[in-house]
């Protein structure tokens, strides 16, 4: 050998910041920087390595001959003390002849494999504490990367859901009052059906509204409509559905009514807050409702198109009989509910 | 193209000269919601607009405003993120500018229809480089004006100190003079490797 080649420890630390070189007894000869850093404060060389270091796979490396037995092998291990990350690895018996080092020693070469997220945190490593081949930097940066890209991806998806939802609540709700639509009772009315609690109907018809419309034009019609949908609300209870059903048809369900009594006091209060005047500033309006009713005791459980039949049938007696008159349909056997609703359970005037 | 680069000259806009202003020029433009969605593809066309109108209601050159625009996303807090991913780059100045012929293939890793050009780095001697910027052949949108606000504000990142210079274009790419004076001219701002978000 012409020049004396540069000491193994000394070449390894440079390009594999990781490595280690554990002589014949078990003790550290050498350690790359980045593993001295993360044993601190125990010192590396000069500890017993598998003092400092748990062979985690293969089992069983508990002596230095084991160890030396597992050249070629894929390593798993960790530091005994401080933030236990798994490390990865292999190693290389020293060549006999000892030009390397001492014969009966082995060389490891280590890595955090998939713990260098942890480790980076946890021991403050920076790209210098990493070999120039090492990918732990352009890990971190793609998991850093996808993970800017899946928090975008996630408020992504969180608006599409509120524009799902807002243009759901659209397509069951009709735009000039914010009442629901005809869609929208319908489900409403499946939905009470298939509950079986009972519950009532009621469908109005406003009366003079056409005079209104025609008269003074769409926009005071539009107002009209407007009110009325907010008069109705503030008599009906939280837990009602009210929906505009067509023009000037509304439709509602009143659950947990199933005295007629109680359902004609609710229909003449409709009436009384529908016939109060209503102004945009220069013009007064006055309109009425008619309303038909049925209780859906009335009815076989589940029939809700016998439920709207009946309150339509209703609504049509109300009309017949004049403005501003609530009607009740029950079914022949139901008719002594009719006291309450006199005149065969037809018209009365609601003030 | 894609509604993150609206999105970025939304922020900016903002950040730098106020809500109203901003809102005026998106309302002339009439330019929807969808155009500065992050994940969603955009019309180009509707970049340039954007650049364009900002540029002229500020009395501005649109170069001068997409320098801003490059040194804004490195060093406003609200572009933390790009800050971080481009210094995952180099561990100084001199390294980051060898990683910018990556940048578009590491843009491309981290959103895969996020195209950005073809960048070159020719060293010319001591501490000088030229930097290539590919043109976009669809449209006139000039990438390399914001190159230079992001090196620019990247020098200060890692405390180094350049003069840059935007030589021109040759119809196929813009060439910026980058000269290295000092790579340790002063303290930059700290990167730690771990400190960044990362979703579980």
């Amino acid at each position: 050998m012409s020049a004396p080649a540069p000491p193994l420890g000394a070449l390894l630390a440079r390009l594999c910041p990781m490595h280690l070189i554990v002589g014949p007894t078990g003790h550290v000869l050498s350690a790359g920087p980045t593993l001295v850093k993360i044993a601190a404060p125990q010192p590396l060389p000069g500890a017993r390595f598998l003092e400092m270091f748990e062979v985690l796979r293969p089992h069983g490396a508990d002596s230095m001959a084991a160890l030396a037995a597992l050249e070629g092998t894929r390593l798993r291990l960790r530091l005994r003390a401080g933030p236990r990350h798994a490390l990865k690895g292999g190693l290389c018996r020293l060549p006999p002849d000892g030009a390397l080092g001492p014969t009966g020693g082995v060389v490891l070469d280590l890595s955090f494999g998939i713990a260098v997220v942890e480790a980076v945190r946890d021991f403050g490593l920076t790209a210098a504490d990493f070999a120039a081949t090492d990918l732990a930097t352009e890990m971190l940066y793609l998991l850093e990367a996808k993970s800017v890209a899946m928090e975008e991806s996630r408020r992504l998806n969180h608006r599409l859901e509120g524009a799902r939802l807002a243009a759901q609540e659209q397509a069951l709700s009709d735009p000039l009052t914010g009442l629901r639509n005809r869609r929208a009772f319908d489900q409403a009315l499946a939905r009470f059906c298939q509950g079986g609690a009972p519950f009532a109907h009621l469908h109005l018809d406003l009366d003079f509204f056409k005079q209104v419309n025609d008269t003074h034009g769409h926009a005071a019609g539009d107002l009209v409509l407007h009110v009325a949908a907010r008069r109705m609300l503030s008599i009906l209870r939280i837990d009602d559905v009210l929906a505009r059903v067509g023009g000037d048809e509304f439709a509602m369900l009143l659950p947990g009514i199933e005295d007629a009594a109680a359902l004609g006091l609710v229909a003449q209060r409709l009436i009384a807050a529908l016939e109060e005047p209503v102004s945009d500033g220069a013009r007064q309006y006055r309109i009425s409702a008619s309303i038909g009713g049925t209780l859906s005791r009335f009815h076989a459980p589940g029939d809700g198109p016998g439920i709207v039949e009946a309150a339509d049938c209703a609504l049509y007696a109300a009309k017949r009989a004049g403005r501003g008159r609530h009607a009740l349909h029950a079914p022949p056997e139901a008719r002594p509910g009719a006291r309450e609703w006199p005149d065969q359970g037809v018209a009365t005037r609601s003030r | 193209m894609n509604g993150l680069i609206n999105r970025a000259i939304a922020l900016f806009m903002r950040d730098s000269y106020g809500e109203a202003l901003w809102k005026e020029i998106v309302t002339a433009l009439d330019a929807g919601e969808a155009a500065f969605e992050p994940l969603m593809p955009c019309d180009p066309a509707v970049t340039c607009a954007l650049i364009a109108a900002s540029a002229a209601r500020l009395a501005r050159a649109p170069e001068d405003l997409l320098e801003d625009l490059g040194t804004y996303l490195v060093s406003h807090p609200r572009a933390e993120a790009v800050r971080r991913l481009l210094r995952f780059g180099g561990v100084d100045f001199a390294d980051f500018l060898h990683s910018l012929e990556d940048l578009p293939g590491r843009a491309r890793l981290a959103m895969a229809d996020l195209a950005l050009p073809e960048i070159r780095l020719h060293a010319q001697g001591p501490g000088r480089y030229r930097v290539e910027v590919g043109l976009r052949a669809a449209d006139d949108l000039r990438v390399g004006p914001v190159l230079i606000g992001v090196l620019r504000a990247m020098a200060d990142d890692y405390g180094a100190l350049v003069l840059l210079d935007h030589r021109g274009c040759d119809g196929r790419r813009e060439m910026i003079e980058v000269r290295l004076l000092d790579a340790a001219h002063a303290d930059g701002r700290a990167f730690d490797l771990g400190a960044g978000q990362v979703a579980r």
